[in-house]
């Protein structure tokens, strides 16, 4: 299954971005394989909509699942759309994130855990 | 002729400048486009003998024709609309139009390959209009929690008449809104204050001007407070100081009661006219 984790930094080790639509890097891992691919988020300084960009993103790849610390109302409609499973809250390492969610630790949200824009702060 | 009032900074007395300007000199329209918080009307007190309701327009998916192509996605550059794409025969794609992001620019209509989006019209304020005396009067007023300022500005600039002087009251700020106000004048007038919080943002505004090419001087409202910096920064810039008015308990009084001040204060009508005869001589 492929999965991604907004992430501050290119590598499995480096930290989960607790933002979604506008965190530094996303990591596109395939759950089976461990494959990663990671991607720097163009969307990061838009002006506005980055998390419907960064959610569109996830649908084109194809993404079942995102591990991440917060997603907005846009985001959130966006990732449902989709189909999209999603998890917040998540912290520490990509790699930490990565083994809590083989093992089942998250939940999956109901809706948006933050308000618009909150990633500009 | 367009001259518009711009200042950066709010609050340093555009409507002020715009309104008693408007008063001074003969055969001149008003168009207040500080469509956020018009308050020209406060002044001036006209009679409306208009009011129209303002749209933008906003893209609305037609599911039997869309593909899920994503041709619109692309050419949204406000990130407006999301296209989910199908997951296999059974279930199929989506796209999502987030209106409050869309600027009614009408590009995802147009490129449509299977004429899919039609567009549907969402109210976002009124335009009114009516006279004050001889003055013509129109301004905007965008609805509360709507975000698209620019469009309703562009609205209200549709009224101006080209038989007058348009006199255009602008938004504070150097954003969107200012620029669709200030967008086609012959000349901007830019208000401000010598505050260290009026140079800042003057300084801000004179860029935007420089940038669109519009020619631009400056008046420096409440002129005997603060200090000189601001006409050294005009001074070092080249840039004239068209008219100073001071801190003044009339003007003050005046203001307090919604009357324009040159209704009362007739001496200041004959500055005004030299500003405004300065401006038609500097565009000559």
């Amino acid at each position: 299954m492929k999965i991604c984790v907004t992430s501050e930094g290119k590598t499995i080790d480096s930290n989960v971005d607790p933002r979604f639509g506008r965190c530094g890097f996303f990591l596109f891992i395939n759950t089976d394989t461990s494959e990663i691919e990671a991607v720097e988020n163009g969307s990061a300084a838009a002006g506005g909509g980055a998390g419907i960009q960064s959610g569109q993103l996830m649908a084109t790849k194809g993404v079942k699942a995102v591990l991440t610390g917060n997603v907005g109302p846009n985001a959130f409609q966006t990732l449902k759309a989709a189909g999209i499973e999603i998890f917040t809250g998540v912290n520490g390492t990509v790699r930490e994130a990565l083994e809590k969610f083989k093992r089942g630790e998250f939940k999956s949200n109901a809706g948006p855990t933050v308000e618009s824009h909150f990633g500009m702060k | 002729m367009i001259i518009s009032i711009a200042s950066g900074k709010g609050g340093t007395g555009k409507t002020t400048v715009a309104v008693n300007l408007a008063l001074s000199v003969v055969n001149t329209q008003l168009l207040d486009c500080d469509v956020e918080e018009p308050n020209a009307h406060l002044f001036l007190k006209p009679e409306i003998a208009n009011s129209v309701p303002a749209y933008t327009p906003v893209p609305v998916i037609d599911e039997q024709k869309c593909n899920w192509c994503g041709v619109c996605r692309e050419a949204c550059a406000y990130n407006a609309l999301a296209v989910i794409p199908p997951d296999g025969p059974q279930k199929k794609g989506a796209v999502l139009v987030f209106p409050h992001l869309c600027h009614g620019c009408g590009a995802c209509a147009f490129l449509c390959p299977r004429k899919a989006i039609n567009e549907e019209r969402k109210e976002i304020g009124v335009v009114e209009s009516g006279r004050c005396g001889d003055l013509l009067f129109v301004h905007g007023k965008l609805k509360i929690g709507e975000v698209m300022a620019p469009p309703l500005v562009r609205q209200v600039k549709r009224h101006a008449d080209s038989g007058r002087t348009v006199i255009i009251d602008a938004p504070p700020g150097t954003s969107c809104p200012v620029i669709a106000a200030v967008k086609g004048s012959d000349y901007c007038v830019l208000v401000t204050e010598p505050t260290p919080f009026g140079l800042n943002d003057l300084g801000l505004a004179v860029e935007v001007l420089k940038k669109l090419g519009i020619p631009f001087g400056v008046v420096i409202n409440r002129s005997d407070i603060g200090d000189d910096k601001t006409e050294a920064f005009c001074r070092n810039e080249g840039v004239s100081v068209l008219m100073r008015i001071p801190f003044d308990k009339d003007i003050a009084v005046l203001y307090s009661k919604g009357i324009p001040f040159v209704r009362e204060k007739k001496e200041y009508i004959k500055g005004f006219r030299a500003m405004f005869d300065g401006i038609k001589r500097t565009l000559r």
